[in-house]
């Protein structure tokens, strides 16, 4: 027996309480101590210093000591000009990128007029149907003096094309337009589930993307590879982490195969990350992916420039893990994910506000949010020392059991022939699904306690006060989008949806162009998604539970 | 959108469950559809649900996402559903619920119970009720709570 077990077993740290579980939240279990003697860890190999390879303790070497991470909530509801209001309410209260949710109907590719999007208009983001919505929701916003993350995916390249115009009317050249699209389809079919095409056409489109602003939008991320949505879809730790960096490796595989240099689009490609509650599990995860990403873009992928290596990632505190009873505690839950981001070394971090599990957030209840980042910013002394929690026995342990995980699901997805075809297995859906449905069944035999909810319940709680969204809206922007399709130029907008169709029907053109004069013309969202819809279908999933 | 109905859902034993549990045959509640109506594709608890319930002993019918009120009240009626639960966290719970429920009145099948779970503000949730939704059910609820009220509600509701 080593050492090492013999004064856990002599020492009594093994006895432990009885009807709880010791295992992380995605169920990796956890030995009662950590030392020298549970973990491998070669330093140069392994860790490194922060800003070196394998960047496991950070992509830059100073950190936050030489720049704090961005601060960006994610906002939007209503019209373009409430949302508007909100962008530089937010920019009042010092926040530093602007980051924008866009409502069902514009996500899936429906104009607010049409029947699929009755009683969905501006309910859950803001309603963008043209180049007009967009240029109301800039409006004041100098786009050369900002950035902006814009959250969509399979239309991302309208949305892309309107931005792009917005910054042309402000005289701002698309190549100094700064931000990032989401773009991430792939995680749509496996979690999120707001797709419109079928996974080939819609992976061509993404390429179309990276390729188009490699060459003309060089300071965007034209994707943000997102493991955010799997977990809120009820996945484990493990689970976003493989999907994930999975997801990442395919559309490195299919730009390789367009004839793109890894070194050309790497270095644009970021990452987006839940943080949940289990901390320190949360902490490895991210980094565990840095690790993964570096050695495979290095020795998988061949790239040569050490910023194609580098896996910088926004994160997110967990949505899921929000409670609608009591919810002033989800205060508490934010700043402790959001800690954990800060120490797992993320690049930007948008917290939850805590009425999120009841209704989109107020505006008291975004500021508190805001609030808390500051608090860690500035008060908590943790920016003041580099991955302060580097070569914890534990943490560095946690870490290796995470990547080698992700190894193991990243061979059975090879096995079923990649990303695309174990989507169409159903694959990622069911591990996601027996993952949920097995936590939700921990929580139901109080195994794993959610305060509030299983355990020290308040029988008379009081209501807050919640943001309601006026149904007169969802009018007004119906109204907006008929008026704009009356006074434009109609010739205009069928001769470029012509030309959309007619590139979109020929794999070897790329789609920017087209969509970019379309947009010009202010032709719709829904009208360009409608000629792709027409020369490409719709994708339509058989459910798994 | 697209779905055809009877074969869209899935259905039980069409997937191999994992879990333990002995499946006992519910005694009131047989078939229950359940259903994410809207363009959200949030469709953790609904898959939850629908796996809790079946392992209850009911025969679910998923229906997938995306679904219109109108394929949400075909499925029902073809499926002679006891009840239908709708998931829904877009926000357009007030103007999709009230239309299955008209649906259903229009079509004779206003014994088909419906139970709501979302994100649902407390006073619309009142609302929904009022205009004959049987129960909502909002963040926390859990699975066995939720399958006893079906069995309660539906046994009440036959007598009604």
């Amino acid at each position: 027996m080593s050492s090492h077990n013999q004064i856990v077993e002599t020492t009594g740290a093994g006895a432990q309480r009885t009807g709880v579980l010791f295992s992380t939240i995605s169920g990796v279990e956890n030995e009662p101590v950590y030392s020298p003697e549970s973990v491998e860890v070669e330093y140069g190999r392994d860790l490194g210093y922060p800003g070196a390879f394998p960047f496991t303790r950070g992509v830059y070497a100073s950190m936050y000591r030489g720049r704090l991470w961005t601060m960006r909530q994610f906002a939007g509801f209503g019209t373009a000009e409430e949302t508007n209001e909100r962008f530089r309410y937010l920019l009042g209260h010092g926040q530093t990128g602007l980051s924008a949710a866009f409502d069902m109907p514009t996500l899936m590719g429906y104009d607010s007029d049409h029947p699929r999007a009755l009683g969905e208009v501006g309910r859950e983001g803001v309603a963008v149907d043209s180049l007009a919505d967009m240029e109301t929701l800039f409006e004041g916003i100098p786009l050369g003096g900002v950035s902006t993350s814009m959250t969509i995916n399979s239309a991302a390249a309208m949305l892309l094309g309107f931005y792009a115009c917005v910054g042309e009317g402000q005289g701002v050249s698309v190549a100094r337009l700064r931000g990032t699209v989401q773009t991430d389809i792939l995680k749509e079919y496996i979690a999120q589930k707001e797709w419109i095409f079928p996974p080939e056409p819609s992976l061509r489109l993404v390429v179309d993307m990276i390729e188009w602003c490699v060459r003309e939008m060089p300071l965007m991320h034209p994707v943000s590879i997102s493991g955010y949505h799997i977990r809120e879809a009820g996945s484990t730790a493990v689970q976003e982490l493989a999907f994930t960096l999975a997801d990442g490796f395919a559309y490195v595989d299919a730009c390789v195969e367009r004839g793109l240099g890894v070194d050309e689009f790497a270095p644009r490609l970021s990452f987006f990350f839940n943080a949940h509650l289990d901390f320190f599990e949360e902490i490895a995860k991210y980094r565990a992916a840095r690790r993964i990403w570096a050695r495979e873009l290095r020795g998988r992928y061949g790239a040569k420039d050490p910023r194609s290596w580098l896996m910088r990632f926004h994160a997110q505190t967990a949505g899921v893990s929000l409670t609608a009873q009591q919810p002033e505690l989800n205060l508490v839950r934010t700043a402790i994910e959001a800690l954990a981001a800060v120490l797992g070394g993320t690049q930007s971090l948008h917290t939850n506000s805590f009425d999120e599990a009841l209704a989109l957030p107020s505006e008291h209840a975004v500021r508190l949010a805001l609030r808390t980042q500051q608090v860690i910013a500035h008060e908590t002394g943790v920016v003041n020392t580099i991955d302060p929690l580097g070569g914890s026995y534990y943490l560095e342990q946690l870490t290796n059991e995470l990547e080698r995980q992700a190894y193991d699901y990243f061979e059975r997805i090879a096995k079923l022939g990649g990303v695309v075809a174990a989507i169409k297995d159903n694959f990622f859906q069911r591990e996601i699904a027996e993952a949920s449905f097995r936590y939700q069944s921990e929580v139901e035999r109080e195994q794993r306690i959610v305060v509030g909810v299983n355990r020290y319940v308040q029988a008379d709680e009081q209501p807050v006060e919640i943001l309601r969204i006026d149904p007169a809206l969802e009018r007004k922007q119906v109204a907006r989008v008929q008026a704009l399709r009356a006074r434009r130029d109609s010739a205009a907008v069928e001769s470029a949806l012509a030309r959309l169709k007619e590139d979109a029907a020929h794999d070897d053109r790329n789609l920017m162009p087209p969509i970019l004069a379309a947009s010009r013309a202010y032709a719709t969202m829904g009208e360009m998604c409608d000629a792709l819809r027409e020369v490409w279908g719709v994708w339509r999933e058989t459910p798994v539970f | 959108m697209n779905v055809r109905q009877g074969d869209a859902g899935g259905r039980v034993g069409a997937h191999p469950t994992t879990s333990a549990r002995v499946t006992v045959p519910s005694p009131v509640v047989r078939r229950i559809v359940v259903a994410k109506v809207g363009l959200d594709g949030h469709d953790r608890g609904a898959k939850i649900i629908a796996r809790a319930l079946r392992d209850a002993g009911m025969e679910v019918i998923y229906t997938g996402l995306h679904q219109t009120p109108e394929q949400i009240v075909v499925t029902a009626i073809q499926e002679d559903a006891d009840a239908v639960g709708i998931s829904i966290l877009s926000g357009a719970h007030m103007t999709l619920v009230p239309r299955i429920l008209e649906l259903l009145r229009e079509n004779g099948a206003e014994d088909v119970l419906v139970v709501v779970g979302g994100t649902i503000p407390t006073d619309d949730a009142e609302e929904l009720k009022k205009q004959g939704v049987a129960g909502v059910f909002g963040p926390g609820a859990s699975t066995t709570e939720i399958g006893a009220f079906l069995e309660r509600a539906v046994s009440a509701h036959r007598v009604g």
